[in-house]
């Protein structure tokens, strides 16, 4: 089981960076659980200065704008 | 910044399938389909003069009546401006693929004030970031040791300079006023962030802010080729144009109605140079009103050419796009009401400066 957080206030793209996580993972049959950090202190905690952020595993992976599907893809198979 | 509307997020692909990584053959097919684009845009945009004044020939209107003369403005402008902001959003997409917000904070780490100033105003023009990430930036700015005055020059440079004032000021206005305002959005960024900085008003951060220390996550860097940074420009044409295209036309109808029937007098009296307390009047009229830069530049350039004296104009544009309600409610959530309060006067003398140093300017 991956431990996926999603870091973001709440706006839209970090509901769409969720939905694209969940869906990479079904596709590759990764099991996931996905949790959205939205309060602000624990996201500046990761050390990232934009949203959305994406922490797989306790590893900051991307900051800012949605993922590339290929990355996202790179990231939940490793 | 522009605030509600995320008009500065990251481009960003849209959620699709996997694709198989580029390959030599398709890059040259997006870099071709690019050089096709831009070369149709030319020829189309080469066009708009000889198509408005065809439409405005076939209206039943006089065209040297009040009517024409809004109509035809209209009609030349709406175009011209949508097809300049997309050429320029475009560019400024496949630059700001060059940038994150990460990457301008570790340049931007360890700089003293001054120095840090200028360095931050800059990056705040080619640093994509959305309004949603304001409050990130802020808190990961400050909470990694950057200066309370360098983030504020950052923040107040990146919504007054943004690309679509400067390309539409160049558009409608002319290259030299496109410069010079550059150069003092520019000037009271770093300005009102230095002096921001001497007041050392750290202590008037919200105190959750204040006692948040962060090291900066390290990021592997992504893959980013060529056809993604064309996609990263495509996109933030999608997602800029897409959002600003009601408010270009409402600011062009409003700068057609200008055209047509405010008369020059009127305007020359109110908004003039001899009117001193104009500018300190279009400052204030413009803290409360929101639009961004898109809606306001066309009826800049009508208030412009209607003889309102360049200083007050730009004061007034300034003002509205730099010192905005909603982005204030946003910072609220780092920031004190005091923090704030000095904030809108610091950066509103500095944009009071601007109109009256112009109007003396240009006699």
């Amino acid at each position: 089981m991956k431990d996926v957080k999603v870091l973001g206030p709440g706006c839209k793209r970090c509901i769409a960076t969720a939905e694209m996580v969940q869906a990479q993972a079904d596709k590759l049959g990764v099991p996931v659980s996905i949790e959205k950090v939205t309060d602000y202190a624990a996201i500046a905690g990761y050390g990232i200065a934009s949203t959305p952020g994406i922490v797989i595993d306790g590893k900051v992976v991307h900051a800012g704008g949605l993922p590339k599907p290929e990355d996202l893809a790179g990231w939940l198979a490793a | 910044m522009s605030t509600v509307s995320c008009a500065k997020c990251t481009p960003v692909p849209v959620p699709a399938p996997i694709v198989p990584s580029p390959n030599e053959s398709s890059t040259a097919k997006w870099v071709g389909a690019t050089v096709a684009g831009l070369v149709i845009w030319a020829l189309a945009y080469s066009q708009l003069i000889p198509f408005s004044d065809w439409l405005v020939a076939r209206l039943p209107v006089d065209p040297r009546s009040h009517l024409g003369a809004a109509i035809s403005f209209f009609a030349y402008d709406t175009p011209k401006v949508l097809m300049l902001l997309t050429l320029v959003v475009f560019a400024m997409g496949v630059v700001r693929s060059f940038f994150s917000p990460e990457k301008t904070r570790a340049l931007l780490a360890g700089k003293h004030e001054g120095i840090g100033n200028v360095l931050s105003a800059g990056l705040g023009i080619l640093t994509p970031f959305c309004s949603c990430s304001a409050v990130p930036l802020f808190i990961g700015f400050v909470s990694a040791g950057i200066p309370l005055g360098v983030t504020f020059s950052f923040l107040i440079a990146a919504p007054m300079v943004n690309e679509v004032a400067l390309g539409l000021l160049f558009a409608l206005v002319g290259w030299k006023v496109a410069l010079t305002y550059l150069a003092f959005g520019l000037a009271v960024a770093i300005v009102s962030g230095w002096v921001i900085g001497r007041l050392h008003l750290e202590n008037w951060l919200e105190e959750w802010v204040r006692n948040l220390r962060t090291t900066p996550a390290e990021l592997e860097p992504e893959q980013i080729g060529v056809v993604d940074r064309i996609k990263a420009g495509l996109e933030a044409v999608r997602d800029i144009v897409g959002k600003v295209w009601l408010w270009i036309i409402a600011g062009i109808a409003v700068g057609a109605f200008i055209h047509g029937f405010v008369p020059s007098s009127l305007l020359a009296e109110i908004m003039g140079r001899d009117a001193w307390w104009s500018v300190p009047a279009a400052v204030l009229l413009g803290i409360p009103m929101y639009s961004n830069a898109a809606g306001i530049i066309p009826v800049v350039e009508a208030l412009l050419t209607k003889g309102a004296a360049l200083g007050t104009v730009l004061a007034f544009m300034m003002s509205v796009i730099a010192l905005s309600l909603p982005e204030m409610i946003i910072l609220r959530k780092v920031l004190s009401i005091k923090l704030i309060a000095v904030f809108i006067g610091v950066v509103g003398a500095g944009i009071l400066a601007v109109g009256f140093l112009f109007n003396a300017l240009f006699q």
